[in-house]
């Protein structure tokens, strides 16, 4: 059966979806999935050091301040009531992997906080093994006259691409050249 | 005739005339049920009233303005009364009343407009104004067996009433300590008692009933009256009475029918007294009569569609005013059904329903269609399997059966289907890990498999996010190939299909990637039955 299909959930009712990147220092990049119907999953890109290596995780903690938690974070109602409301530099939760280094994930994007990922409290190894799709961070919803706007000035798979490819060429050239910084 | 007033009523008609009120008003405040007393030429009333109020042997009147009130045409008739008879026609002062011009400017205006009913007991219940109603019916060429009118009156009228009301009430509780101001005859059942039988003549002797309830009167006739120069009479009242009156509407909107009664009810004699006129003032001009109204009560039409399209929507699919996707099933339905029965529009529900890209096969999913103000609205079984016809060969994307009219009631059955029966579906599945027969016939096994799915994010902008509990009850499987296979499930009301077969980020579980423990993905669905035995089948 020739059957072209994505494995994104998102397509197999006809709508369509936005991947766009964001490049973070020291490489921890983020990615943010955006359906038509403008609601944004927040998770790691390929590229952030979590999944690199074999790393393990050591804990995954959203009590991001004293007085803030994201675990505690209650939408009532069509309109969402109640979600914390964030901006792109939010932290949405910490991850420690086992050498001991601790990592910020950020929000990347404008919006109401809908829910964090409680299944990488209970499986911290499925954010290794499915970033993109059951390892996600956050749900986000944008604003509505903000759906359009809330991407823009993130970076396209292309655009990403070439990121990625100026990174490894510099670290080929070896230490003469100085590494792009990321 | 001769007007069955007594001796105690003399007071009473005597005040009301000097206050401005017309003659069938008088009539009203002494209690007078006697419809044909209504129903005659208002010059008559008018005569016999002034009459009665010369008979008095004691007092015989010559007030000048009592005659002029009776004896004056209603504003802007052109009666040409027997010239034997009218020995009475009064040339002379009719009440002169202030009146603010166009220009803005004060002067003065004959008026005899009734301070009461604002002149719709005078002007507006005759057989011209029954022609008028009369030709707008036949007009819009209704099918109905009886006709109930409506009469929606301006609210400043209570207001009035109940100045009149306390002005004589003294005069009244003499006459009799039993009677209260509910025993007055209200304007609008005089209105109906003279008017019901014109606009039946009018219209070759169609029943013209008061509506008592919904079942069997189906069509409706109504007339309204506004008369914008005494709107502000009633705006005392938010003062008077404030918790009577809703804040949060716009001002034109705050003071209704309703509200200004009950504000009426509650405000003491002394307070009303203080502030409204007793006798209301004189207006300058009469009511205006607003365009007649005809409505038809909404008819059901009631069957099951199948849709074989796969870029069908159920209902018409626009973003930001711009069409997305061309018809839709309701239109598709909809649009032979607006035509016989002539009517102005419809509201559409069915018993759940499915995406766009989603088929709905076997007995087709329940559906009720409301036509709104139907023009025609009776059809034999005959008719509506023709046009059960009509709507099946004007598209392949859709299918009608069972096309039924039902009672209004019967839309609640559909909607009980929708939480409590089940559907079942059939999906083609992909699998990314290559499979064979055998890793997916314990599916077959897998009974009442509870899923626990929060609001999909397909649907999570406009839904509460919630986790929702379902059941798939059965499943049967059929191999196609390494990564492809059929799934048959029958399921829950409710369930979501699509994300219990890739997951959802994880969020329903468990999902068909678990259970295969491979990525899935839903390539087609369709609909095989909704297990709802409503509408009864129509034998073809």
């Amino acid at each position: 059966l020739a059957l072209t299909l994505s494995s994104c959930s998102f397509t197999s009712n006809r709508r369509t979806q936005t991947r766009v990147y964001i490049k973070g220092k020291n490489c921890e990049d983020q990615c943010v999935l955006q359906h038509s119907n403008r609601i944004c999953v927040i998770t790691l890109a390929e590229s952030h050091p979590i999944l690199q290596n074999g790393n393990t995780i050591k804990s995954i903690n959203y009590q991001i301040s004293a007085g803030c938690s994201r675990l505690q974070n209650k939408v009532s109602g069509k309109s969402k009531r109640g979600g914390q409301f964030l901006t792109e530099l939010a932290p949405l939760c910490r991850i420690t992997c086992t050498e001991g280094v601790e990592y910020t994930i950020y929000s990347c994007i404008r919006g109401r906080l809908l829910e964090v990922n409680e299944g990488i409290l209970e499986r911290p190894e499925l954010l290794l093994e499915k970033p993109s799709t059951e390892g996600y961070i956050a749900v986000i919803l944008p604003k509505l006259e903000e759906s359009k706007t809330v991407t823009n000035g993130l970076l396209s798979r292309e655009e990403y691409e070439n990121i990625l490819s100026k990174r490894t060429s510099s670290t080929q050239q070896g230490p003469k050249t100085e590494p792009e910084p990321c | 005739m001769m007007l069955p007033l007594k001796e105690n009523d003399r007071p009473i008609v005597k005040k009301l005339l000097e206050a401005g009120c017309c003659a069938r008003c008088v009539l009203r405040f002494c209690f007078l049920e006697v419809q044909s007393a209504y129903r005659q030429p208002y010059e008559d009333t008018a005569k016999e009233l002034l009459a009665f109020i010369n008979d008095e042997e004691t007092n015989v009147t010559k007030d000048s303005a009592v005659q002029d009130q009776l004896t004056k045409d209603p504003p802007s008739k052109k009666i040409k009364l027997d010239t034997a008879k009218t020995d009475v026609q009064a040339e002379g002062d009719s009440a002169l009343v202030p009146t603010v011009t166009e220009e803005g400017g004060a002067r003065l205006v004959k008026s005899d407009v009734c301070v009461v009913c604002l002149g719709v007991l005078q002007e507006f219940c005759d057989e011209a104004y029954a022609t008028k109603i009369s030709e707008v019916v036949k007009a819009e060429n209704y099918q109905f067996d009886t006709m109930v009118l409506s009469v929606s009156l301006p609210a400043q009228l209570s207001v009035r009433e109940h100045s009149c009301w306390l002005h004589v009430k003294k005069e009244v509780r003499k006459k009799s300590m039993l009677l209260d101001k509910d025993d007055v005859i209200k304007v609008k059942d005089a209105f109906k008692w003279i008017m019901q039988g014109l606009v039946s003549k009018e219209l070759g002797g169609v029943s013209v009933v008061t509506k008592i309830n919904r079942q069997t009167e189906q069509f409706e006739v109504g007339v309204g009256f506004t008369h914008p120069e005494t709107d502000s009479d009633c705006h005392f009242l938010a003062g008077a009475c404030s918790d009577c009156f809703s804040p949060t509407k716009n001002k034109a909107n705050v003071f209704t029918r309703m509200a200004v009664a009950k504000a009426i009810g509650k405000v003491s004699d002394e307070k009303f007294l203080k502030k409204f006129p007793c006798p209301p003032t004189r207006p300058a001009s009469k009511c205006v009569a607003q365009d007649v109204q005809c409505l038809h009560v909404s008819v059901f039409v009631a069957g099951r569609y199948n849709k074989f399209s796969r870029t069908l929507p159920q209902t018409p699919w626009v973003i930001d005013g711009e069409r997305r996707m061309e018809s839709s099933v309701e239109e598709l339905i909809a649009a032979p059904l607006l035509s016989s029965f002539r009517a102005k529009g419809f509201n559409f529900s069915s018993s759940g329903r499915e995406d766009v890209d989603v088929r709905t096969l076997g007995n087709g999913r329940p559906f009720a269609l409301e036509l709104l103000n139907p023009h025609r609205a009776r059809f034999n079984k005959a008719e509506i399997r023709q046009l059960q016809e009509t709507i099946n060969q004007s598209s392949d994307k859709i299918r009608v059966r069972d096309l039924q009219i039902v009672s209004r009631d019967a839309m609640g059955h559909m909607k009980e289907g929708e939480e409590d029966k089940t559907k079942s579906y059939s999906a083609l599945i992909w699998t990314q890990k290559a499979i064979d027969k055998d890793d997916i016939t314990f599916l077959e096994e897998t009974k009442e498999l509870k899923l626990a799915q929060k609001t999909p994010l397909r649907v999570l902008h406009r839904r509460p996010l919630t986790v929702r509990e379902r059941v798939i009850h059965t499943m049967s499987t059929r191999f196609l190939d390494a990564h492809h296979f059929h799934l048959v499930l029958r399921t829950q009301a409710g369930t979501y299909i699509k994300e219990f077969v890739h997951g959802d980020f994880g969020r329903t579980k468990p999902n068909l990637c678990d259970l295969l423990k491979t990525d899935t993905d839903i390539l087609e669905l369709d609909v095989e039955s909704v297990d709802v035995d409503w509408p009864p089948p129509v034998p073809e």
